[in-house]
């Protein structure tokens, strides 16, 4: 086991980490869903909290809390022929400020990457605009030709989480 | 166009088989309903979990009109408008607060007990001489026109007379029980803060979207169809745990005749539910140790009863809905004649174990979140709908569907799931409850006076 830790052993940076958050947002912005699904462990979870400092996701209402099941379907509904609400599509736009990297832990192949953004989306003659903080909960997953940062947690932090929204169709 | 305040104006714009558009676009009609229908009948406020102590208070609307929610010295709950009797100023701006013994406005520090009497002005010999006591300023906040409090659910009617709460809600109250009686306290709290979720959109078409069966399958085709399919598709080891979704959105793609099965009870003022056989939420997994903890509670009878019950949604007219079986409710906040503020609460069944509560916040955010694959569809179709019934070319509106000739809405009945008698009885509530306090158009007569 020492020697297979070894072998795999994370050298993940700084900048991986903001490289990758970056990678991200672009990732939704321009509609590349299938790569996206592809940066979550298969028990990630995605998380926008609807109180302000919420610290319980299963036993209180949350914007979202999904698991890859759901953020599959949420994707696939996105381009399905019978998707009303998405008859014109939406687009939307991650601004984001330089990530805080909070964590960066190579041996337990753990990291915390806290940005701060701001999210507009707009369809038809509709335009909102949201400021989110995004904290990125990632981990080292090894493979045989030798590994990749997933995502364990992203939880989105709406500022305004508290007022009366219209729909939010992409993602933060 | 300008609508006389009169009962056979209102009448005109309903038919038995159709309603005219402008109750859904006319800034006239939402004006008078604000100032008849709402006024006369009754509103849900809140919950009496929100304020359980002496003091505590919670503000809210109930349709233009802000109020407050408060807990009183005699651990009554009671509800006024939220105005200093004196400038105008709202007293509470906070959604939940505790005021102590007494609300103290901001603006010139006049102070009110928690039931709204008047308690003290600063320098009051200014007022000497002056008539004060003759004025509406030495009443207080004024307090709506009765309230009531119904197995923690408090209700107001904002008209100082009119239908008793009894006589309002009658049998349907039997929801609200099934919902109470599945707690193996007996009593639901409220759990968090409600997900709001702003529709541009008539009141109505929310209160209607409760009992009609026939666009789940087609509105939602793209979140539960695609749902399905994934699930389909997907490779499953032995022992693959269905996941959460499939339970809770799978069953939107039922097809028509299991929704026709399903059944339709209306009663009278407006009240009506889907699901009187089965529902879309039968089939729930069975959570350990919940239906232990509810035989110890009504014995393994009425245990059993309660739990077959499978309501599916309960519209309590004219405003809010409730699902039983989720320990949820949805309020539908008429703020505009194209703006209505959704809010949708969950509950605790006291007593329940946590699992019961993880489903319901579940439901919450999946169905009824503005970031809700489902909820998009129905808003989408909501607001299609308000900008579709600004067009001249037709003024109507149709609700026709299992029309029986001589339906009598003031009888209950239960019917083919797919039916529209649940829209037509709202219709019919809503010209009932609109006119009770108008002239009827040449005698200048109240049709309660008419009534007398």
């Amino acid at each position: 086991m020492t020697a297979t830790m070894t072998a795999t052993r994370a050298a993940v940076t700084r900048e991986d980490l903001i490289d990758f958050v970056h990678a991200e947002a672009r990732m939704l912005d321009e509609g590349r869903f299938d790569d996206w699904l592809a940066l979550w462990a298969p028990d990630g979870m995605y998380w926008m909290p609807l109180e302000w400092n919420q610290q319980d996701p299963i036993l209180e209402t949350s914007l979202l809390y999904e698991d890859q099941f759901m953020l599959r379907l949420r994707v696939e509904r996105l381009n399905g022929a019978r998707t009303f609400s998405q008859k014109p599509k939406s687009r939307c736009l991650h601004v984001l400020n330089r990530p805080d990297v909070d964590l960066i832990d190579n041996d337990a192949g753990r990291y915390t990457v806290v940005t701060r953004m701001t999210y507009v989306e707009t369809r038809l003659d509709e335009q909102f605009l949201l400021a989110v903080t995004a904290t990125h909960d990632l981990v080292w997953q090894s493979t045989d030709t030798g590994g990749a940062l997933k995502i364990q947690q992203k939880r989105v932090d709406i500022l305004n989480c508290d007022a009366a929204f219209g729909n939010i169709q992409l993602l933060p | 166009m300008h609508y006389p305040e009169t009962r056979d104006a209102m009448a005109a714009l309903v038919q038995p088989r159709q309603v005219h558009r402008d109750l859904y676009v006319s800034p006239d009609i939402y004006r008078l309903e604000c100032k008849h229908l709402f006024s006369n009948c009754w509103l849900y406020v809140g919950h009496d979990s929100q304020v359980p102590n002496k003091g505590d208070y919670y503000t809210t609307q109930l349709a233009d009109q802000p109020v407050i929610m408060v807990r009183h010295t005699d651990d009554q709950v009671h509800v006024l408008y939220n105005r200093c009797p004196h400038k105008g100023t709202k007293i509470a701006i906070d959604r939940t607060g505790n005021t102590g013994k007494f609300f103290r406005c901001p603006y010139h520090a006049w102070s009110f007990k928690t039931d709204g009497c008047l308690l003290a002005i600063p320098l009051k010999k200014g007022y000497e001489g002056t008539g004060l006591e003759e004025a509406e300023a030495a009443r207080g906040m004024t307090p709506v026109g009765a309230v009531h409090n119904y197995r923690g659910f408090i209700f107001a009617r904002m008209a100082p007379e009119g239908i008793g709460f009894e006589a309002f809600f009658g049998e349907s109250l039997s929801s609200l029980d099934n919902m109470v009686d599945r707690a193996p306290e007996m009593r639901l709290e409220v759990v968090g803060a409600p997900l709001r979720y702003m529709h541009k959109c008539n009141w109505k078409m929310l209160v209607e979207n409760q009992t009609d069966t026939c666009h789940p399958m087609v509105a939602h085709e793209s979140s539960a169809g695609t749902a399905v399919k994934i699930w389909e598709s997907m490779e499953k080891p032995e022992g693959t745990p269905t996941p959460p979704a499939m339970e809770i959105i799978a069953p939107f793609m039922s097809p028509y005749d299991f929704f026709e099965n399903m059944g339709i009870r209306t009663w009278p003022n407006g009240h009506g539910h889907t699901g009187v056989n089965h529902s879309i939420h039968s089939k729930y997994s069975e959570i350990p140790g919940y239906m232990d903890a509810l035989i110890a509670t009504h014995g393994a009878e009425k245990a059993k009863e309660v739990l077959a019950e499978n309501r599916h949604n309960t519209v309590y007219f004219p405003t809010i809905m409730i699902k039983g079986p989720i320990q949820q409710l949805r309020n539908f906040i008429p703020l505009g004649p194209d703006r209505t503020l959704v809010e949708s609460w969950i509950f605790r069944l006291v007593g329940a174990p946590d699992e019961l509560l993880a489903r319901t916040a579940m439901y919450n955010r999946m169905i009824n979140a503005p970031t809700s694959m489902v909820g998009h569809d129905d808003l989408e179709m909501y607001e299609r709908a308000q900008e579709g019934l600004q067009t001249q070319g037709n003024d109507w509106v149709n609700v026709q569907r299992l029309y029986e000739e001589g339906e009598d809405l003031e009888q209950e009945a239960v019917l083919n799931g797919t039916t529209e008698r649940q829209m037509r009885n709202q219709f019919h509530a809503w010209l009932k409850f609109m006119t009770l306090t108008m002239p009827d158009g040449s005698a200048g007569q109240t049709a309660r006076e008419a009534a007398e």
